[in-house]
């Protein structure tokens, strides 16, 4: 079940096709798969793919996305 | 390159790749059917010997300490480089962050992200203090714990603005928690040398399984690196942070 969930949530990451999107969908992806090392018995592994990859990584793809949008913006001003 | 050239380079790398990970997965022990010698042995005896709970912290912290320092490492290396990436060049000028300038453009937070972010930073830093002081018994650690701990100072961001989030955690803070949390770790490991003889041997005394103060240097070993963890974390964040919100224009010549 979970396995099914991680193989569609990756899916959707790739499908993704804007990038913004894409950041909040492999946050998803993140919090699935440290669901799934939880069922597989590895707590410490799921701990550490929780609060990286549903937390850490996206917000930094966000900061980086916010901060290409406002370049974008000045330029045009 | 033409497209169809591409298409059939594709669909026989493609065709290679999946076949050998099939070949590969076959050739896997069964789920739960795990036989090394090394993991069975630390399963019997790093509860007796180490009075942990939490096999995992105990070969982190101790029987491979080794390795955990050099992943320490790598984290201070990745904040370093962060840094001098994001660090503001020669010709370009800083300007006041959004949130300070006047006739401040910035959308106003909604009501229910800034109740939710209130309400959650108690909370959160709660269970990344709980998650680092109990790495040795429970499954977490320094690392995780650390990680939860720069979340709680996100959230302050997120319910407040930028500047309530350097109040909160200033840079001279952050890059003290980086450095003593490092310093501090290496310090545990030269203790093992000095007192034992051995580079991360564990030198204070180890007490009764299940009890809170146990395990010998293990329990300060999560405590340095969450402290370096969180430091780094929050230093990184705040610097994107920095990168993304204040204004830097090259200056005109």
């Amino acid at each position: 079940m979970v396995l099914v969930l991680v193989a569609v949530c990756g899916t959707c990451v790739v499908l993704a096709r804007d990038p913004l999107r894409q950041a909040v969908m492999a946050s998803v992806y993140g919090l699935v798969l440290g669901i799934l090392f939880f069922v597989f018995q590895a707590p410490d592994v799921a701990l550490s793919q929780t609060v990286v990859g549903a937390v850490a990584l996206p917000l930094m793809i966000l900061l980086a996305l916010a901060k290409v949008r406002f370049d974008e913006e000045e330029r045009r001003r | 390159m033409k497209p169809a050239t591409r298409r059939s380079l594709f669909l026989v790398a493609g065709g290679v790749l999946f076949a050998a990970l099939i070949w590969g997965f076959a050739g896997l022990p069964d789920f739960g059917d795990f036989n090394g010698a090394y993991g069975q042995f630390l399963n019997g005896a790093s509860t007796p010997e180490r009075a942990t709970t939490d096999v995992i912290t105990a070969v982190n912290f101790d029987y491979r300490g080794f390795d955990t320092l050099g992943e320490e490492f790598i984290l201070f290396a990745a904040v370093i480089g962060v840094t001098s990436l994001l660090r503001t060049l020669r010709g370009e000028r800083e300007g006041a962050p959004d949130d300070d300038a006047p006739g401040r453009r910035v959308p106003e937070t909604s009501l229910a992200v800034r109740i939710t972010g209130l309400l959650l930073v108690g909370p959160t830093v709660l269970v990344g203090i709980y998650i680092v002081a109990h790495g040795h018994q429970t499954p977490g650690g320094g690392f995780q714990g650390g990680v939860i701990l720069a979340t709680g100072l996100l959230l302050t961001y997120l319910s407040a603005d930028y500047l309530t989030m350097r109040r909160v955690g200033p840079t001279a803070l952050i890059e003290l928690a980086e450095g003593l949390g490092t310093a501090g770790f290496v310090l545990i490991a030269l203790g093992g040398l000095v007192f034992a003889g051995v580079f991360f041997e564990n030198f204070l005394p180890i007490g009764t399984a299940g009890r809170l103060l146990t395990a010998g240097t293990i329990p300060l070993g999560n405590v340095a690196v969450g402290l370096a963890v969180t430091g780094g974390f929050a230093f990184m964040l705040s610097e994107f942070l920095q990168q993304t919100l204040t204004k830097r224009r090259r200056e005109v010549r």
